[in-house]
């Protein structure tokens, strides 16, 4: 795990750019992660990065905290501060700006064909992330039956993540996974 | 506290919090610590308990007009949610200070997570628990999907399923890159939409 500013450059240009391309929240922008710091650096194997995935999502804090556990993985302290500097610094700039004008977007015609434009992608984009989540999870049977038995049971009932977490755990440890 | 009727004829009512005064910037930080700490798995309804409910610094309709803003966005919905209630309030000051209470504390722990996960992360009943974890959340994912998909198919059109499926297969199937792929889909997405509002 060497720090060597060629990877922090390379972390700060990847997450830079995919923010601006996170589109209805940080879950969305999974596959990308996956692609670019699996398929294409080798920074974290598959099973890494459902680990990653899996640790983030059990930590407190926004989903797109990931972020900074890939940052971690490659380049330590320095790679978590700048991939997440990096993946909030620009959006917040525009969301600042865009904030202080927002009174001028309200109701507006376009405003309405954006964000009805938008809701398909976000929609292919999160059930794009649940497939390359659970195809790069370490798979077996009992894997395979967590996740239709949460996607059932969350479909049908609320069911708070914590506690689905907690029961799949459980029946990771169990061995049968 | 204050019983004194205020007169609000000259101010635009999207400045002015309901019925408390505007938090400080200390306040700013710890309000969203707090919703950052304590939302697991999804942060907006402790952000809408705190802002709205408890603290009454938005109304639900001014909440909801922010909200909706956030989504639209790119980047993190509730990081965007911070930056743009922090400067109504606070300015520039109010944005820095409501972001890092929202990042600060959660990226201090992830690091220590990540430290653990680096030392530990190889160990067989660390690692079966974390599979069932990543299960679950993909089954919650594909949940949420369920859910978010049921407006689409009741409109008679085909063509926003079929703009989510192009996406998906691209994304989820093919692995195409993102940059690439929304290029193309989103102003076409966006297109459909001018035309058939």
């Amino acid at each position: 795990m060497k720090t060597d500013s060629g990877t922090l450059l390379t972390l700060a240009s990847f997450f830079a750019v995919l923010s601006l391309f996170a589109i209805g929240g940080g879950n969305s922008a999974v596959p990308e992660m996956h692609r670019f710091s699996v398929d294409v650096q080798h920074w974290l194997t598959d099973r890494q990065f459902a680990d990653t995935f899996a640790l983030a999502q059990l930590a407190p804090g926004p989903n797109l905290i990931i972020v900074a556990l890939i940052g971690y993985h490659v380049a330590g302290v320095a790679g978590a501060l700048v991939a997440m500097l990096a993946m909030c610094g620009p959006t917040s700039v525009f969301a600042f700006f865009v904030g202080r004008a927002s009174e001028r977007f309200k109701g507006s015609f376009w405003h309405g064909a954006l964000s009805r434009g938008l809701v398909p992608v976000t929609l292919g984009l999160t059930a794009a992330s649940a497939i390359v989540i659970a195809t790069t999870a370490d798979y077996g049977w009992l894997a395979a039956g967590i996740t239709l038995g949460t996607a059932l049971t969350a479909y049908f009932v609320r069911v708070h993540p914590l506690w689905a977490f907690a029961v799949a755990a459980l029946l990771g440890l169990s061995g049968l996974v | 506290m204050s019983s004194a009727p205020i007169p609000d004829s000259t101010e635009p009512p999207a400045q002015k919090p309901p019925s408390s005064p505007a938090p400080t910037l200390w306040e700013l930080f710890a309000a969203f610590a707090t919703i950052s700490l304590s939302g697991f798995g999804g942060v907006l309804a402790w952000s809408r308990r705190m802002m709205v409910e408890e603290r009454r610094w938005l109304t639900p309709e001014q909440f909801n007009e922010t909200y909706a803003l956030c989504a639209f966005l790119p980047g993190g919905n509730i990081l965007n949610f911070s930056v743009i209630f922090g400067s109504r309030f606070r300015g520039a000051a109010g944005a820095l200070v409501a972001v890092a209470g929202l990042m600060g504390p959660p990226l201090l722990l992830i690091m220590i997570v990540g430290a653990l996960y680096a030392h530990y992360g190889d160990l067989p009943a660390v690692r079966r628990m974390l599979t069932g974890v990543a299960s679950a959340a993909a089954g919650l994912m594909m949940a949420t999907v369920a859910k978010m998909a049921r407006p689409l198919f009741r409109d008679s059109s085909v063509i926003r399923p079929a703009i989510a499926l192009v996406t998906f297969v691209a994304i989820g199937l093919l692995h195409w890159p993102l940059p690439l792929v929304l290029a193309v889909i989103v102003p076409v997405s966006i297109g459909i939409a001018w035309v058939r509002v």
